[in-house]
């Protein structure tokens, strides 16, 4: 069975998130995933943080320290080729979760 | 790759720790100036930014976890763990760490011992070509080389590159403040050259220095060199005193020269010989040891046969020089040079080295045996934490954990143990043991040793916590309260009986070696060695050069001794029993036409010498002071030697011509006057030897080493300053050496056997124990367990009788076929020590039937406590204790 977590989903989304920009720091992907999601989807926006470094120490994203646009310093992260292959095998198994989720609520 | 990168971040972890810092600070302050943006006062915009973000110092902690999670935190997590565990049954941590430290210690100090001895090669180039050249005895057994031998032998052979001789020299060194007495060696030229060192400084003695009156000239030791003359290096072409002689130092040895040959020696100078070999001087003597350097390429075997070839045209040439010794030798023996000093010490060390691998062995078993029982109590534990979520590897980690630090315990223990083992080792060896200087505690041994005990304890700890990741919560936990004893006590049972086999085989070994020993000390040595003191006087200088004046000098010594108070008699004699010397001539019996027979031990002794030591006259007379120089010459010879030569008639009255007069038909007879009682020389376990006593007066030559004995009224040490003193009251000059009482001379000369009983005692006494454990520890913890069916039992109406008995079976079985297989082991073992048994057969029934009562008394012992307690268990409180 895949792994369906909450903590699978949080990676999910970070990864996604990464897959469509070049490169975002940590408050940037929460303004992302809040966007992008309709305000449907808020993190807390602390959790993220061991989320991004645990994903970094297995190299599936990888991190940099730059300026924004604001002038201020803010340490950007960007997905790696093993990153990118871990969100397609995401993605694929949240499918499933939720195929599976919809089938059994449409039977019952 | 990412383990790699979270062992880095490990070690930066400060510099992380800015970095997270950093970096969810500045979350927090985008965040405030999105809202301050949003129009939010700045007090709310910090609110709601913190609020969205949670607690950042909770989430700082989770962040540097993550970027260091591989377990190495948590590694710290199970070492304090484990510590708690152990520290929580510390019965269990320090046996098991004592054992592992006397093991692995034990292991190392033994194997250390041995290795530069058995194992290592000489320190020399091409050591393997060295040889240790003796000649045949009749009998096949070695006897050192004459001069008259070595020198034709190194004029003819064609096998070596060099050969060269060697005796011991103990120079007196005389100082402007003090005189000290040296070890050192006489060799001839080529000696260091056969060996392959050069010295480190000057020259090496060459063919020139070694002939007959040449120059004094002397090498030092790089030890004497520094020690004594404080490394000068102008030292070269200096004189020293030596002896009332001037000598020129030519050379000095490096440091790192090891003279296997005498190890003590510090100093060395040309032997200078006669080589026209007269047929009366010390050039026929056997008293040389020979080494030669094989030529590249010949074998130990061809250079033994052309030497073998060699020796009968030397015996044609100088028939008259060979009959003076004994006759002709019966051929060369050949040995490597590293097996012929190993010789002797061989079969010791081997035996020790068996029985230290057989500790060993009960170390691994029992430490195996502890930590079953350890996990199998702990099972419940396991189970427990299992069903808390513990996954199988976690408790995996946590046991390996727990073993590595009993192993690491253990070690550190076991290295003190390798080290004051090693130094006992060398304080105890045997003065015959080779190569003492070359011990050191060898580390790859210890590692060794850590190794094995260490993989056991891995493996052996991976059981419970694999059985407990298979078994299910409910059987485990339950198990606390089994209803009877299952038969899951089996592999732990066979420990136990491995454990008792392998003591039961050290402590045969142990019994035959001790039973020798007693067998050993019963022998008789041919005088009585109570209340006698000995020492060797040796004249020094040239006060004495005429033997008459030397004469005098022992006569008025020995008069002087007489007088102290407390001594009962005293004489000299130029060999002392059980001392280490042995001195053979050969002896002419009248009427077998001038042929020489075998050579007889010599003692050339002042009247007084026999009567001192006790020596039992059994015919004729002993020596008095008449028979002195011009008066008729006259001997006493061994029992032995009577026995031989006149077997069933009287030998008073025979005649005899010994030593350098045998095989001389010009010499006069010397008539026997006197038979006496055998004398053990050379050691209790050797069999009688011929010997002739002729008195000092009569004798060739005056010796200048001669060894006083002292029959004392009371304590013979006490009597030794006393004794001194009248020796020096005569000429303060003379060295006196060798003191010692000879019942020290009789423990000394069985050293070897001393020696390996010793630590064979040791070992059997450490493996009795931890078998006895073994089987406590068993039963002990079987007994807990089924307290229940105990109780019942004794519900039922057992009787505290019957429970004892029940308990003491169990145990009593697993003695019982330990001991059977360990006296089938102990038979194949006792081949193993043979060459060290003396007096008793290798399947001595005492010794059989000793051991066995011994384990069973001991077994016993070990199950009667749990047994008791099995017995006294109260049926209400068992029960109740569901």
């Amino acid at each position: 069975m895949a792994k369906n977590d909450l903590q699978g989903t949080l990676d999910l989304l970070v990864l996604k998130t990464l897959s469509q920009s070049r490169e975002l720091h940590g408050y940037g992907i929460v303004l992302h995933i809040q966007r992008a999601s309709d305000e449907l989807l808020r993190v807390e926006e602390g959790s993220l943080y061991p989320a991004l470094h645990r994903m970094e120490q297995s190299g599936w994203i990888s991190s940099e320290w730059a300026m924004t646009e604001t002038n201020r310093k803010a340490k950007y992260y960007k997905l790696t080729p093993a990153g990118r292959k871990q969100l397609q095998d995401a993605e694929k198994s949240f499918e499933q979760l939720v195929k599976g989720v919809r089938a059994m609520l449409r039977y019952a | 790759m990412s383990l790699v990168r979270r062992i880095a971040n490990l070690l930066i972890r400060s510099r992380i720790d800015r970095e997270i810092d950093e970096e969810l600070r500045s979350h927090l302050e985008m965040r405030v100036e999105d809202n301050c943006a949003a129009g939010m006062s700045r007090e709310e915009a910090r609110r709601d930014a913190l609020l969205r973000f949670g607690n950042p110092i909770v989430i700082k902690e989770e962040v540097a976890e993550a970027d260091a999670a591989l377990g190495l935190d948590s590694f710290g997590v199970d070492v304090r763990y484990a510590v708690r565990q152990l520290r929580r049954s510390p019965g269990f941590a320090w046996t098991s760490i004592a054992i592992l430290a006397l093991g692995i210690g034990a292991c190392t100090a033994i194997f250390s011992t041995i290795k530069p001895i058995l194992l290592d090669s000489l320190p020399y180039p091409h050591a393997k070509q060295i040889m240790m050249i003796w000649e045949m005895r009749g009998d096949g057994g070695p006897m050192g080389v004459s001069f008259g031998t070595f020198h034709g032998l190194a004029e003819r052979s064609q096998s070596f590159t060099a050969m060269a001789v060697m005796k011991p020299w103990q120079p007196t060194f005389v100082a402007t403040d003090r005189a000290e007495r040296f070890e050192g060696q006489r060799v001839s030229a080529n000696y260091f050259r056969t060996l392959g060192i050069s010295p480190l400084l000057g020259r090496d003695f060459n063919a020139s220095d070694d002939r007959f009156h040449g120059a004094n000239l002397v090498i030092l030791s790089e030890r004497l060199w520094r020690r004594r003359f404080a490394g000068d290096k102008a030292i070269v072409g200096q004189q020293v005193r030596l002896d009332d002689d001037s000598y020129t130092v030519v050379g000095v040895m490096p440091p790192q020269f090891e003279n296997v040959l005498a190890p003590s020696a510090e100093l060395w100078a040309p032997l200078q010989y006669d080589p026209s070999l007269p047929s009366d001087g010390r050039e026929w003597g056997h008293h040389l040891r020979m080494v030669g350097r094989l030529r590249p390429g010949i074998s130990r075997e061809q250079a033994r046969s052309e030497l073998d070839v060699i020796l009968p045209a030397l015996v044609q040439a100088n028939p008259k020089g060979y009959d003076s010794s004994g006759g002709a030798s019966a051929g060369m023996i050949v040995n490597e040079l590293q097996s012929d000093l190993t010789n002797s010490v061989r079969p010791a060390l081997l035996a020790v080295l068996g029985a230290v691998f057989l500790v060993l062995l009960i170390v691994c078993v029992n430490v195996t045996n502890l930590l079953l029982a350890r996990g199998a109590q702990r099972e419940a534990e396991f189970a427990m934490r299992t069903a808390l979520g513990a996954t199988q590897t976690r408790l995996i980690r946590q046991m390996v954990t727990e073993s590595l630090l009993l192993a690491s315990l253990g070690a550190v223990f076991g290295m003190a143990v390798a080290f004051t083992g090693v130094r006992a080792l060398i304080a105890l060896s045997p003065p015959a043991l080779p190569r003492v200087s070359a011990i050191r505690v060898d580390v790859t041994v210890f590692l060794f040793g850590l190794g094995i005990t260490t993989l056991i304890g891995v493996v052996v700890g991976l059981v419970p916590a694999w059985q407990a990741s298979r078994k299910d919560l409910h059987t485990a936990l339950r198990q606390n309260s089994r209803r009877t004893a299952g038969g899951r006590h089996w592999m732990r049972s066979i420990l136990v009986i491995a454990e008792v086999s392998l003591a039961a085989v050290l402590l045969v070994s142990t019994g035959l070696l001790l039973r020798s020993m007693q067998h050993l000390f019963s022998v008789d040595p041919g005088f009585d060695t109570s209340h006698l003191l000995t020492m060797q006087v040796q004249e020094s200088g040239h006060r004495f050069d005429k033997d008459a004046a030397r004469l005098q000098f022992f006569t008025e010594a020995l008069e002087q001794v007489r007088q102290v108070p407390g001594v009962l008699s005293a004489g000299f004699s130029t060999q002392l029993p059980l001392s280490g010397d042995a001195d053979t001539y050969g002896v002419e019996f009248e009427g077998k036409n001038n042929e020489v027979g075998d050579p007889a031990l010599r003692y050339a002794v002042t009247p007084g010498y026999i009567e001192a030591m006790h020596i039992p006259l059994r015919r004729g007379r002993l020596l008095s002071e008449h028979d002195e120089a011009g008066a008729p010459a006259v001997v006493l010879i061994s029992e032995s030697l009577a026995t031989r030569e006149f077997p069933g008639q009287d030998p008073i009255g025979r005649r005899v011509r010994v030593g350098p007069d045998a095989g001389h038909a010009d010499k006069p007879w010397a008539t026997i006057v006197g038979v006496v009682g055998n004398v053990k020389q050379e050691s209790l376990a050797m069999g009688d030897e011929d010997a002739f006593y002729i008195s000092t007066k009569q004798w060739a030559w005056a010796d200048s080493a001669q060894s006083l004995v002292v029959r004392t009224r009371g304590d013979a040490a006490a009597l030794a300053p006393a004794i001194r003193d009248a020796i020096w009251s005569v000429d303060k000059d003379q060295p006196i050496v060798r003191l010692a009482t000879m019942d020290n001379l009789l423990t000394a000369s069985e050293a070897e056997r001393h020696f390996v009983l010793l630590l064979f005692e040791a070992f059997a006494m450490l493996g009795l124990v931890l078998a006895a454990t073994g089987i406590y520890g068993l039963l002990a913890g079987s007994v807990s367990e089924r307290t229940r069916e105990i109780g019942v039992r004794a519900a039922l109406g057992a009787s505290r009788g019957s429970i004892l008995a029940l308990v003491i079976r169990q145990g009593m079985t697993l003695t019982v076929f330990g001991l059977f297989a360990g006296l089938l082991g102990a038979v194949a073992a006792s081949s193993g020590i043979a060459a060290l048994l003396f007096g008793v057969s290798r399947f001595d029934p005492v010794t059989y039937v000793g051991v066995t009562a011994l384990l069973i008394f001991v077994s016993g012992v070990a199950c009667f406590v749990p047994a008791r307690r099995a017995a006294s268990v109260n049926p209400v409180e068992a029960l109740r204790a569901e």
